[in-house]
């Protein structure tokens, strides 16, 4: 057996991020207390070595490990999107443990690991790759969820997630045997040459299609497939909701579109109304239940269903019978494009949440808010611009990311489903506007004893500037990004 | 003979599936997964993957189920209703998906047979699997060991009695 010096140079950036995780893992016993910090900076320095690597691969586009595994700008965008989120996330974590008085270095070694399970998802060109790497990423997102062991909520979350997870993983696989049966073969190019020469209206295809949509419907979190999200998203430890809802969704579309648009590409008939379906329920639950909650946790998770429902947009409109190539790159671009934004303002949002503490508690309940913006107007108004950024109101990138994707919808003659995503988008205006009516025109009540304060440190600092410059800027001038989605994109046929 | 063989294991692992699931006592339960285990590795044999088959006893009969059996006995689960209120609702989706399977088959018969791959019993079943694993499939197969680093301490992280919180 020999190995290419080529595969191996191709995966780098996944070695590098593996390396750093045992790293982790193998230093954390010998490391004292005060120096555990320093762990997750040897993770941020990884992260910024692969994001170099993986910028240089951005325009080469090669095969590796027999096909397995394929590096394209697709591949490269993704990457280059879960380093950010990653890297920010760790930033999080570093304050938001440290108070939680969670001194776990595995924590870190976790993170990077999840992080390598989104890498090979998004860069495989193989079913059973792809499987694996969700695998990956779900397994340490379990253990994750359930890290402050203290707290029954989080060991809660954490069971509740992997019961389910598993129960999706196992629909997953079952589709990819059902067509590996039919195909011969897990490659996603394999794939999609079988079915070109297969009819369209085999069942058994059809079955493997329905339980494809809903192992991957479960890990992006798109109604009928999403009753685990709230309570996961609640329990979890805030900064690892914020990666779950992030850097979890993102790799699940990533993946998702490859396999879809790529290998299953000839069967867009059949898939195309299933999505058009999934795609209006998530607008509509999402956005309508979002409105009665009243912890901020629960809310950003029904508002990320939400979220999930308007980036379908975008396959739906790719997925659709009469686009053209030019309508097609559009609803993926504007599907990328939105990922990309959405992950800036939902981590800002978290991240407020994550330094809002009521006591030694954290303030989650959107009461806590109350008045907000006389005592701490820096914080206010950065939950201001998130809130209106999710909503998507100019002049914020939130406002962008629906903009391509409502043009991609009206320009594939899907009117309709623009005019109920925009509705729906109204609808959203209520509840995001709610939290800021609330910090911005109540006075704090005088009958609380213990006021919420807020947690300040560097490093969230840090975090909280880049998600509120990532949604200014883009809000102001998306063109790099639109530009770097629309190069991307050019490696799917 | 094959389809008399393949009826047989058919027969007694959808009987004792349906076992697993309707008996009430959990130990009877999981003997009779037991026995599904190894009539599953029957139908491999008659399918020349005896790889596969002795894979399928050592693993999920002797480690899955002993493990298994020992939570059962651990916790000493004699008989759990809680679940069994929910039957009606579980037997109607059941059913649902059931009759949409059948329709979706029975709607066209296979016209083509399931794809096949390369014969690999030339140089024996073992040694081929051995052999595709170390290389064409290489690089899931050690994402299958990280999968299995991150359960083996993310197991010690989640159940650990006293981890020095200091």
């Amino acid at each position: 057996m020999t190995l290419p010096a080529a595969d191996i140079l191709a995966i780098l950036p996944e070695l590098i991020v593996m390396g750093a995780a045992c790293l982790i893992l193998v230093l954390d016993p010998i490391t004292p207390v005060s120096r555990k910090e320093w762990l997750a900076w040897i993770g941020l320095g990884a992260l910024a070595v692969c994001a170099g690597v993986t910028a240089s691969q951005m325009g080469v586009r090669v095969m590796a490990f027999s096909d397995l595994v394929i590096i394209d700008p697709y591949a490269s965008f993704w990457k280059l999107l879960l380093y950010l989120v990653s890297g920010l996330t760790i930033l999080l974590s570093l304050a938001y443990l440290k108070e939680e008085a969670m001194h776990l270095a595995e924590y870190y070694g976790f993170l990077l690991l999840s992080l390598v399970g989104m890498m090979v998802m998004v860069s495989a060109a193989d079913l059973l790759t792809i499987y694996l790497g969700t695998e990956l990423m779900s397994l340490s997102l379990y253990v994750l969820a359930g890290i402050k062991r203290a707290e029954g909520r989080s060991l809660e979350a954490s069971a509740k997630y992997f019961v389910l997870g598993a129960f999706s993983s196992g629909i997953l696989l079952y589709g990819i045997s059902l067509l590996f049966g039919i195909t011969g073969s897990t490659r996603l190019s394999a794939i999609t040459a079988a079915v070109h020469t297969r009819s369209l209206d085999d069942p058994t295809l059809l079955l493997a299609l329905i339980l494809l949509v809903v192992g991957f419907g479960f890990k992006i979190a798109a109604v009928p497939f999403h009753m685990w999200t709230p309570d996961v998203y609640e329990g979890s430890p805030t900064s690892v909701t914020a990666f779950m809802a992030v850097a979890a969704k993102a790799a699940s579309f990533g993946a998702f579109m490859r396999v879809f648009l790529e290998g299953l590409g000839g069967l867009k008939a059949n898939w195309h109304g299933l999505f058009l379906i999934v795609c209006v329920a998530t607008l509509i639950l999402g956005n309508v239940v979002a409105i009665v909650q009243t912890n901020i946790k629960r809310m950003l998770a029904y508002s990320s269903i939400a979220h999930a429902g308007y980036a379908l947009i975008g396959v739906v409109v790719a997925g659709h019978a009469t686009a053209s190539s030019e309508i097609r790159s559009l609803g993926l671009s504007s599907v990328m494009l939105y990922l990309a934004i959405y992950s800036f303002m939902t981590l800002g949002a978290f991240a407020v949440v994550a330094l809002l503490r009521k006591g030694g508690l954290e303030g989650e309940e959107i009461e806590d808010y109350t008045g907000l913006a006389k005592r701490q107007p820096v914080a206010a108004f950065l939950m201001l611009v998130f809130m209106v950024s999710l909503a998507g109101i100019p002049p914020t990138a939130g406002f962008i990311g629906k903009f391509y994707l409502f043009m991609g919808a009206v320009r594939a003659g899907l009117t309709w489903l623009a005019v109920v995503a925009l509705l729906f988008a109204a609808v959203s205006a209520y509840y995001y506007l709610r939290v800021v009516m609330v910090m911005y025109m109540r006075e704090p009540e005088a009958s609380v004893t213990v006021l919420p304060r807020l947690l300040v440190s560097p490093p969230l600092a840090i975090v909280l500037a880049c998600a509120l410059a990532g949604v200014g800027f883009f809000g102001l001038y998306p063109d790099p990004l639109v530009a770097l989605a629309q190069h991307a994109i050019l490696a799917l046929k | 003979m094959s389809h008399l063989f393949f009826l047989y294991f058919a027969g007694v692992i959808v009987a004792t599936s349906i076992l697993v699931v309707a008996l009430r006592n959990p130990v009877y339960s999981a003997l009779s997964l037991l026995i599904m285990f190894f009539h599953v590795a029957g139908l491999y044999v008659t399918l020349h993957a005896e790889f596969l088959a002795a894979v399928q006893i050592i693993v999920y009969a002797g480690a899955i189920l002993v493990l298994y059996l020992f939570v059962v006995m651990l916790l000493n689960v004699k008989r759990d209703e809680r679940y069994h209120v929910q039957a009606p609702a579980a037997a109607f989706l059941g059913l649902v998906l059931l009759t949409e399977v059948v329709l979706l088959v029975s709607q066209r018969a296979y016209q083509t047979a399931p794809a096949g791959l390369p014969a690999a019993d030339q140089a024996g079943n073992t040694e081929t699997i051995g052999e595709v694993l170390y290389s064409t499939y290489l690089f899931p197969f050690e994402v299958a060991s990280l999968i299995l680093l991150v359960a083996m301490i993310g197991a010690i992280i989640l159940a650990k009695k006293n981890i020095d919180e200091c």
